[in-house]
């Protein structure tokens, strides 16, 4: 076991944990917070992305060792995040989810894509958005609400 | 006396050039020895021979994605090349992998990872590998390779961190160690020594 100090959304967490544990189960099971999920463990389907360091990361597959001190963000915080927030409201307008489970990892990556690239191009978002996998399909309503996402923040929704 | 003396230090001047000599032949190494045209091209062909390893070549395709495993199959989660060869914003290389192994997860990292860029493919959009004299073209030109010259390559081949880890490709998701190049990095470094000391000599087929 080991103590980490890491930086969630922002505020200062410690957790002593194996090094080995993949920060997706710090996140779920030492800090309670469950907005981010578990699919495949393997890195394979997305719904596990948070942000680390600013990079859209599979969480399932990086042991909590590997973090250091890079902050991480996850979907608790994308309310409070300018992008997030325009995101979540663009996937309410476009009432992107069926069962939901993946969702939290679309919209991290989601996320990741407009703070990149504001004005995706239909390849960006087949590119940037196909390794992440949902079981109900909703792929064209997630495409429509990053291209909603994507013009209101060009308009200065932001 | 000054007869004595001077052939005294005719003998210690003649003794020290012979042990100088004699001690620079036996510590004398291949490297001294300027290495012919066939002995660049059999160094080659141990260079080449590690190039062509999945745990090289896996990173220097032809295609639009990255490939993984001895199998060189298509890298999983639909990872796409990207502009810079790191991936595309939400599905980096970066993403999955860190600055060193996660054996625990069996994900292998190393510091910048990313892929070769396509002017130094190995392989052709079959992912058969190309040819030695098509590998040791590519290799050698320098408006494809990042503008190194013998030197450079050796260098490459010595320092890089992306390479360096093809011996050290940690663990696979299942526990067991990933395979290594066929000779150590002592040998690989080497064989790129003798090649570059020939003048990077390639096959003509």
């Amino acid at each position: 076991m080991a103590t980490y100090q890491l930086n969630v959304n922002g505020e200062r967490r410690e957790v002593t944990v194996d090094p080995s544990t993949p920060l997706l189960w710090v996140l779920r099971e030492d800090l309670k917070m469950t907005g981010t999920k578990f699919g495949c463990g393997i890195s394979a389907c997305g719904a596990c992305t948070v942000h680390v360091g600013g990079v859209a990361t599979r969480s399932c597959i990086v042991p909590i060792s590997h973090v250091g001190d890079r902050p991480v963000v996850t979907v608790e915080a994308m309310s409070a995040d300018p992008v997030g927030r325009v995101v979540q409201n663009a996937w309410v307008e476009e009432d992107v989810v069926q069962c939901g489970y993946c969702q939290s990892g679309q919209i991290m990556a989601a996320v990741a894509l407009l703070k990149h690239t504001p004005r995706p191009t239909e390849q960006n978002i087949e590119e940037s958005m196909g390794g992440n996998l949902c079981r109900c399909g909703t792929y064209p309503r997630i495409r429509a609400a990053i291209k909603t996402a994507a013009t209101q923040l060009t308009k200065g929704g932001a | 006396m000054p007869r004595i003396r001077a052939g005294l230090l005719v003998s210690i001047i003649a003794i020290a050039v012979a042990w100088i000599g004699s001690a620079r032949f036996a510590g004398a190494d291949a490297s001294d020895n300027p290495a012919s045209t066939a002995q660049g091209l059999a160094a080659w062909e141990k260079v080449y021979s590690v190039l062509t390893h999945p745990r090289c070549i896996n990173c220097h395709t032809a295609t639009n994605y990255p490939q993984q495993g001895d199998d060189r199959r298509r890298h999983v989660a639909n990872v796409v090349r990207g502009p810079e060869g790191k991936g595309v914003p939400a599905l980096n290389c970066a993403g999955c992998h860190q600055e060193t192994n996660a054996d625990s997860t069996g994900v292998p990292g190393g510091h910048n990872w990313h892929l070769a860029p396509l002017s130094m493919r190995w392989q052709d959009t079959n992912d058969r590998a190309l040819s030695s004299a098509e590998v040791c073209r590519a290799v050698t030109d320098r408006s494809k390779n990042n503008n190194l010259d013998g030197p450079g390559l050796l260098k490459h081949h010595e320092e890089e961190p992306l390479v360096k880890w093809a011996w050290n490709p940690g663990r696979r998701p299942d526990g067991t160690t990933r395979t290594l190049p066929p000779l150590t990095h002592e040998q690989f470094v080497a064989a790129t020594r003798r090649w570059v000391e020939a003048g990077t000599p390639c096959p003509t087929k």
